[in-house]
């Protein structure tokens, strides 16, 4: 990203996006990160459909729930939804 | 271009506006109806019903969602109305901000009418006043005939893409809203072709691609979403410049259909009423411009030179226009029909003061407030108005700058 910002006459009208909302990684809002536990996960899928932010995959390979921390912002919705209590929200730096 | 040959129909203000929005090949209306709007609504909805229009009629449950409605259908690049008055234009204020800061062009009716409490549905300004930053365009018209070429002109000025602005065309609760007039109207395709086709410019997407300024599924766009210290304020600096412009629009789209109607307001900004020469002159908004131009004329008649300046467009506020025609005056009353609290005089003075601070050789001037809530303002008070500004004018001495005509002490 250019750190030189456009001036008025330069950008769209009526806050028309220029760039797409996915340069705007706005994982570092969050207080707590949720960390997935592997043995307790039914692969239910809720927490990928209960995600407002769409930052939770299941990897078909691995077979492993994917969380994508550039977008996560620590909301715990997923841990909330979850019914087999296999995600726990940790304070971010003491994960 | 020639001068169009026109009908003239007894419309009260309210059915001229409905009429005006009929020939403008409106897409969308969303509108809730309230006194003294009503009629507007209940209007266009039978022109839906029975089929003259081709218009998405939707009924929404309050004005909030009114004018949240007309912001997404005009978002679209649909062309939108919407009207209301008093307690729903204060509802809608929120999403005024919106309608603006999106740059969607809807065009809205306000019948002017009190703010409660107490509860009072007659005309004064105090409902659009309150909206006035909220960047839109305000005009303020004279009478229904004004009212119906205003709306026409409105869509064609809210819609200039220099200009790309919500506008609000101001016509007085009950005094026009209701009160049955000699309307001349343009054939439906003149209006048509008028107005034409809605244009939108061409912004840059998240992909870098130019695309039409609309919400299409074809070419996906975010309009007004979170805008934080980087850039809201250059955004805020955007609707200023296009407000300037609008000046320049405003008149040039008044030019244009006075060629063809025969119609003019002054010069679509102001009209100025036998002030070249005056000496003494009042400034207002709205219906009252009919009395006091009574009331000059009477004056002049006994030799008094006396003139009127009727403010059309309030925002963007034609400074220059303004400053030229109260240049050279020796006293100025200016009528307010809404009231600051604990401002010191009414919005409107505010602006005047304020646009011949820098004249040399200012007139004196004065407040007066009147009408609030519907009160009655007959020419016999207007007269007195001016007999004041004659002694000013004389003595150089203002006794009370701000004061209430037409209430009991």
């Amino acid at each position: 990203m250019s750190t030189q910002k456009k001036g008025w006459k330069e950008i769209s009208l009526g806050g028309a996006c220029w760039k797409s909302s996915t340069e705007y990684k706005t994982g570092d809002w969050r207080s707590y990160k949720p960390i997935w536990n592997t043995e307790k996960c039914v692969r239910c899928m809720l927490c990928h459909i209960y995600c407002p932010e769409g930052a939770i995959k299941h990897d078909t390979e691995t077979d492993k729930m994917v969380f994508d921390y550039d977008f996560c912002k620590g909301c715990g919705i997923c841990a909330n939804e979850c019914l087999a209590d296999a995600i726990e929200m940790v304070m971010e730096g003491k994960e | 271009m020639a001068k169009v040959e026109q009908k003239t129909v007894p419309l009260n203000g309210d059915e001229a506006v409905a009429f005006a929005v009929k020939q403008c090949d409106v897409d969308v209306v969303a509108a809730y109806p309230i006194t003294p709007q009503t009629i507007i609504v209940e209007k266009f909805s039978e022109y839906v019903a029975d089929g003259e229009v081709d218009t998405a009629f939707v009924c929404v449950e309050s004005e909030h969602t009114a004018m949240a409605c007309s912001i997404t259908a005009s978002a679209t690049g649909a062309r939108t109305f919407t009207a209301t008055a008093s307690a729903g234009l204060a509802l809608m204020h929120e999403m005024l901000g919106v309608a603006s800061g999106c740059r969607t062009p809807v065009v809205m009716s306000v019948v002017n009418r009190a703010l409660s409490a107490p509860i009072n549905i007659h005309c004064d300004h105090s409902d659009a006043m309150c909206e006035r930053d909220m960047g839109w365009i305000q005009l303020y018209t004279e009478n229904s005939q004004e009212a119906y070429d205003s709306i026409i002109q409105a869509f064609k000025i809210a819609e200039h893409l220099d200009v790309m602005l919500p506008t609000m065309v101001g016509l007085d609760g009950f005094v026009l809203s209701h009160t049955l007039e000699n309307v001349s109207i343009l054939p439906d395709e003149v209006v048509k072709k008028f107005v034409g086709i809605r244009q939108v410019p061409r912004v840059m997407n998240h992909e870098g691609e130019l695309v039409p300024f609309k919400l299409d599924p074809a070419n996906p766009l975010t309009i007004g979403p979170l805008d934080l210290h980087d850039y809201y304020f250059e955004h805020k600096r955007q609707q200023e410049e296009s407000m300037r412009k609008a000046l320049e629009v405003i008149k040039q789209v008044h030019d244009e259909y006075a060629e063809q109607s025969g119609r003019s307001y002054g010069n679509g900004l102001v009209e100025a009423y036998r002030l070249d020469d005056a000496e003494i002159a009042a400034v207002c908004i709205g219906s009252t411009a009919g009395t006091v131009k009574t009331v000059v004329d009477e004056l002049r008649e006994n030799g008094i030179k006396a003139g009127l300046l009727r403010i059309r467009a309030f925002r963007p506020l034609p400074v220059e226009d303004i400053v030229r025609n109260l240049a050279g005056k020796k006293a100025v009353a200016v009528m307010d029909r809404a009231c600051s609290f604990g401002g010191d005089g009414g919005p409107l003075f505010h602006e005047i003061r304020h646009t011949v601070y820098d004249l040399p050789d200012r007139p004196k001037l004065v407040n007066r407030i009147y009408g609030l809530g519907g009160r009655d303002t007959p020419p016999y008070m207007i007269e007195r108005i001016y007999r004041e500004l004659q002694k000013i004018a004389k003595t150089g001495q203002t006794a009370d700058t701000v004061q209430f005509i037409g209430v009991r002490e």
